[in-house]
């Protein structure tokens, strides 16, 4: 019960710190907002066989929840863990898990918003009607979100210093997003790219969203999808459990 | 016999080759204000660290609030309050925000504009923390070390940056938590916040503790006086343990001469001076 009370005050100091740090709210929120109205506006007629707006809202959807869950989620932690606030937070009775857990809620929070957001703009612009499997979606952002978060907390470990971090977060995420056909037709990708962009689970999270919001499939139609970014999730997780500390690299 | 807070016996560390503690014995009663000095690089962040559950040990027993800080407990975190060495929390936050926010992380929390007054930092209360000085971002270290109203609260160089009166309004602060029966570890550079302070002091060379006890007791055993005067414009000193009869000589002389001893002082030792001979190799002249 104490714990559950902890987890919300947690929580509400979370969604304030996030809408209080202005670049981050813009990075991770309103980016993928103004990408998917800028590509909106470029493509018409069909993207894969796909009515363009139904494609980039699937589309963007991936790439939102790459900017939330994997960089915006390791950005903030390697700040934290740099400046020390992580450390900080160590010798106070706020438990590292439920800690962990109102930081993934409060990102999920975000990200729900997003995609609120972005389901209403192609509602309104684009002509494409809320998905009617919602359901399945509201499954699928769950996975997706759960799955990027883990991988994001697994890079941390990778980074060395706040500073870098903004820079090798997107060096990942763009091209993952490009490959992975995010943000327009992949058909005319050389063959080794969609080698690669057979391997990457954003291509996965974007297949099984893509199939829930252009032909209205549940998320049980492509359990391979779901194995593959549960695959990645658990990779994450691994590499989270090995790698991620709370005191920072330079000290 | 009061109750011990904290006892550390054999305690050492080493990073790489490089041994920070070479066996160190330490002893916290409970209401006590403890004093660690040193140079830098001796050794004190490195103590208080394991003191506080960071860092681990190589070897030696600890005991904090009756538990190892390694493997402590939620209950002894409640207990504990904690400013390190450095750090800087989320700037964009205002104060209250970001006190009311570790507020409730402890069970029974001081109340928050209490911990502001405390600090100081009434004036500052709406501020962004990225808009604070130095020395205020400091305040607010404090302050977040205090509202859990912790039992024993360990200070890493916890004035470092205040102006004069912002530390002695730190001082008074801590006198307060000394008057409520709170333990206190505190490490310092400013000797005189350590003789006004502390209780008793402990000080680190290199690993190793090079002396102890209460500020009077390290001072008394210092001995020689200093009588200090200019003459021609060029300052004397003069280091004696019969500071009486030199004065009385120097001063017959000079009145008989019909001469002014200009700016005579005698001082005792300082914990300063006694500081810097336990910790460095200062030459000073003997009279
Ligand atoms: N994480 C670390 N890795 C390697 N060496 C370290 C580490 N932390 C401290 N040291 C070394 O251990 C020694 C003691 O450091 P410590 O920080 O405890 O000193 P200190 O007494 O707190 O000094 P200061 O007054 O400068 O704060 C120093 O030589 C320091 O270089
Ligand atoms: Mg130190």
């Amino acid at each position: 019960m104490s714990d559950l009370r902890l987890f919300l005050h947690e929580l509400r100091g979370e969604q304030l710190l996030f809408w209080r740090t202005r670049e981050a709210a813009i990075f991770t929120f309103l980016f993928p907002i103004l990408l998917f109205l800028l590509l909106g506006a470029v493509y018409t007629g069909t993207i894969n066989g796909a009515p363009a707006g139904r494609y980039l809202l699937s589309g963007l959807l991936g790439y939102g929840a790459g900017t939330t869950a994997f960089a915006g989620l390791a950005i903030t932690l390697v700040v934290r863990r740099e400046n020390g606030v992580l450390k900080r937070l160590r010798a106070t009775p706020l438990p590292p898990l439920v800690y962990l857990l109102a930081l993934l809620t409060s990102t999920l929070i975000v990200f729900a918003l997003e995609a609120v957001v972005m389901i209403a703009l192609a509602r309104g612009l684009f002509h494409v009607g809320v998905p009617d499997a919602l359901g399945s979606l509201v499954l699928e952002v769950l996975l997706g979100v759960i799955c990027f978060a883990a991988l994001g907390v697994g890079v941390t470990g990778a980074i060395r210093s706040s500073e870098g971090s903004s820079g090798i977060l997107n060096i990942i995420l763009l091209p993952m997003a490009f490959l992975s056909g995010s943000f327009g037709p992949t058909h005319s990708y050389p063959h080794f790219l969609r080698v690669i962009a057979d391997v990457l689970p954003l291509t996965y999270f974007l297949k099984l969203v893509k199939a829930t919001v252009v032909s209205g499939d549940a998320i049980w139609a492509h359990p391979g999808a779901i194995g593959v970014v549960l695959a990645w999730g658990a990779i994450g997780a691994v590499a989270a459990l090995r790698w991620f500390r709370w005191e920072p690299r330079s000290a | 016999m009061s109750e011990i807070a904290v006892s550390v016996t054999g305690l050492r560390k080493a990073y790489g080759p490089h041994e920070a503690l070479r066996g160190i014995d330490l002893e916290i009663r409970v209401g006590e204000v403890l004093g660690l000095l040193g140079p830098n690089g001796a050794g004190k962040t490195t103590t208080v660290e394991i003191l506080e559950g960071y860092r681990k040990r190589d070897a030696g027993e600890v005991s904090v609030l009756g538990e190892d800080p390694e493997h402590a407990s939620r209950a002894w975190r409640e207990q504990i309050g904690v400013v390190l060495q450095s750090s800087s929390l989320y700037a964009n936050l205002q104060v209250a925000e970001i006190l009311h926010l570790f507020a409730g992380y402890y069970a029974r929390p001081r109340d928050v504009d209490e911990v502001i007054a405390l600090v100081g930092l009434e004036e500052k209360r709406k501020a962004r923390i990225r808009t604070l000085s130095g020395g205020q971002k400091r305040r607010v270290d404090l302050g977040l070390a205090l509202v859990g109203d912790p039992e024993l609260v360990f200070l890493d160089e916890p004035t470092t940056g205040f102006d004069p009166a912002a530390r002695r309004q730190a001082w008074e602060m801590i006198r307060g938590l000394r008057r409520l029966g709170k333990t206190i570890l505190l490490t310092t550079h400013y000797m005189e916040e350590a003789q006004q302070l502390c209780d008793r002091l402990v000080v680190l060379r290199d690993g190793q503790i090079v002396s102890e006890g209460t500020p009077a007791e390290l001072t008394a055993g210092a001995g020689e006086a200093e009588i200090r005067y200019r003459q021609d414009g060029e300052l004397v000193t003069v280091r004696t343990a019969e500071p009486t009869r030199i004065l009385h000589e120097l001063t017959a002389a000079a009145v008989a001469e019909g001469r002014e001893l200009d700016g005579i002082e005698v001082r005792r030792p300082t914990l300063e001076d006694v500081y810097l001979s336990l910790t460095g190799d200062e030459d000073v002249e003997h009279a």
